[in-house]
């Protein structure tokens, strides 16, 4: 028991270290000759990176049978959370400094913007339900919702790409991690369901067996 | 002095030094030391050029921004990457191929020339198709007074740029990773004769960074960054508008035109506001210009032209 809860804890700390270390370079004067951009970048990253660790917990478990990690999922989840919201109000607040004009032609015209916005969106709701009695209030939807991860997964790499000019390798990189991790997930699904078909007699519901 | 930028938007160059100064110290105290990659020399090769009527505005971004952030994909498609690994290209001597519809081709040294030109420093703003913009005091001359040199034909409509092609230096111009390579960039023969077109040798009194273009780069203000060709070998003047790599490349959302245009956007992004850089946290972004704000200078050569449609 002590040993997990000491695991919980360096787990914790890890996850806060990107934000020290981004705070350390900007008051070292670290971020480059674009230090606004750069930390735009750089919460972007750990955002979609939190996302990308929060979706390979179940594959990872699947094919090692290693069980210690899904404890930890949702608190990868939230910490995806953390790094969008300050993604967010670092454009908002550090960039645009609440310019709300500007920020309007902004994302009216920025297409790329569009899909950060959808991606958000659907992580801060999935945030809101992470409680416990949200999960017993919601029964089999919160299931049902919390698989749009994988839309905000697809779509914050869609706005990580958008926005570039021409150089695509690291989107790419994450666009194929959102992929295998996608792909594994449709697979395990296709043949739960056409194990299942195999096994269990005829006339009973197979449904149930496939999430 | 014309558009002049109220000071409440220019760079801070000494708010700048200020902040790297202290850090300085700190770092010193504890031990460390700094050895700046491109520290500006005291005695700038040319100290006291003619300031050029042209120039925009006073106050310039602090030279270590403009030298370790830009775009050579030739390079690197990191910006301080590309910085690094352009000082490998060999500049010296350098030679530039002017053909096309001209009475007097030919190939010439660019010491030659130099000799042949008066430099002037003109401090123009630099619009980047990404939204960012910088004030930089470039060192050059006007393209026009060497063009009438080799004395165009009156069938010269266009004009076209050619950059150096090293692909045993330029590692992406191996394998034409995103453009197809060497970089070409083109101009009406009148956006090319207009006298803010500059062709550019230096910058803050120096010699150019070969990251910033060295030996020779061609700097149009009113145009978006891309337009602006880096180690120009080739210039051709054609009867015909020549292929440009960026437009190549993607026609609809890299114009030949490329006329910076608050009111156009690109297809994905605002080309409404821009980030000034050298401004610090929470300071908003400045609202873009048409034409970058040389529109007084420069309008005039699109009017009856759809700038929706000749973007």
């Amino acid at each position: 028991m002590i040993q997990k809860s000491n695991l919980r804890l360096k787990i914790l700390i890890v996850c806060w270290l990107p934000l020290l270390f981004l705070l350390v370079d900007a008051v070292f004067d670290n971020l480059g000759s674009n230090p606004i951009r750069a930390l735009h970048i750089r919460l972007g990253d750990w955002a979609l990176r939190f996302l990308c660790i929060t979706l390979a917990i179940t594959p990872i478990q699947a094919v090692t049978n290693w069980r210690g990690m899904s404890e930890y999922r949702r608190m990868f989840g939230l910490f995806t959370f953390v790094y969008a919201s300050l993604h967010m109000l670092g454009y908002l607040i550090v960039d645009q400094v609440l310019h709300w004009k500007i920020i309007g032609v902004d994302i009216l015209e920025s297409s790329y913007i569009w899909f950060g916005i959808i991606s958000y969106f659907i992580i801060f709701v999935l945030a809101i339900t992470t409680p416990n009695w949200s999960k017993k209030v919601m029964g089999k939807n919160w299931k049902k919702l919390h698989r749009f991860i994988y839309l905000a997964a697809i779509a914050a790499v869609t706005h990580y790409f958008w926005q570039l000019k021409g150089n695509l390798a690291e989107p790419f990189l994450y666009s194929i991690i959102v992929f295998i991790l996608l792909g594994f997930r449709v697979l395990i699904s296709f043949k739960t369901r056409h194990m299942s078909k195999l096994m269990i007699p005829k006339g009973r519901k197979t449904s149930k067996l496939s999430d | 002095m014309i558009n002049k930028i109220p000071n409440s938007e220019i760079t801070d160059s000494k708010a700048f030094k200020d902040r790297r100064r202290i850090i300085k110290a700190i770092l010193a105290a504890t031990g460390s030391s700094i050895v700046p990659a491109f520290a500006a020399s005291d005695n700038a090769r040319w100290q006291n050029l003619p300031k050029s009527n042209l120039s925009t505005g006073i106050m310039t971004t602090p030279s270590e921004i403009v030298e370790n952030y830009t775009n050579y994909y030739e390079f690197s498609f990191n910006k301080k990457e590309a910085t690094k690994l352009a000082q490998s290209l060999p500049i010296d001597p350098w030679s530039l191929q002017i053909s096309g519809e001209v009475e007097k081709p030919g190939t010439f040294i660019l010491e030659d020339i130099l000799r042949q030109q008066t430099l002037e420093e003109r401090i123009y703003r630099f619009r980047c198709v990404e939204a960012w913009s910088m004030v930089i005091p470039w060192v050059g001359f006007s393209l026009g007074d060497l063009l009438k040199k080799v004395n165009p034909l009156s069938t010269a409509k266009f004009i076209k740029f050619t950059s150096i092609y090293q692909p045993e230096i330029m590692a992406n111009q191996n394998t034409n990773t995103v453009l197809e390579w060497p970089y070409t960039e083109g101009l009406r023969i009148d956006e090319a004769m207009h006298p803010l077109t500059l062709l550019a040798v230096g910058m803050y009194g120096e010699t150019l960074p070969k990251q910033n273009g060295a030996p020779l780069r061609l700097i149009v203000p009113w145009k978006y960054g891309f337009k602006n060709i880096k180690a120009i070998v080739k210039i051709e003047l054609l009867k015909k508008p020549p292929t440009t790599s960026w437009n190549t490349f993607a026609r609809n959302e890299y114009g030949f035109y490329a006329n910076v245009n608050p009111l156009v956007k690109h297809p994905r992004w605002s080309q409404n506001s821009e980030r000034l850089l050298g401004s610090e946290f929470f300071t908003p972004r400045r609202k873009t210009e048409l034409f970058n704000g040389y529109g007084e200078q420069v309008a005039a050569l699109y009017k009856d032209m759809d700038l929706r449609h000749f973007f």
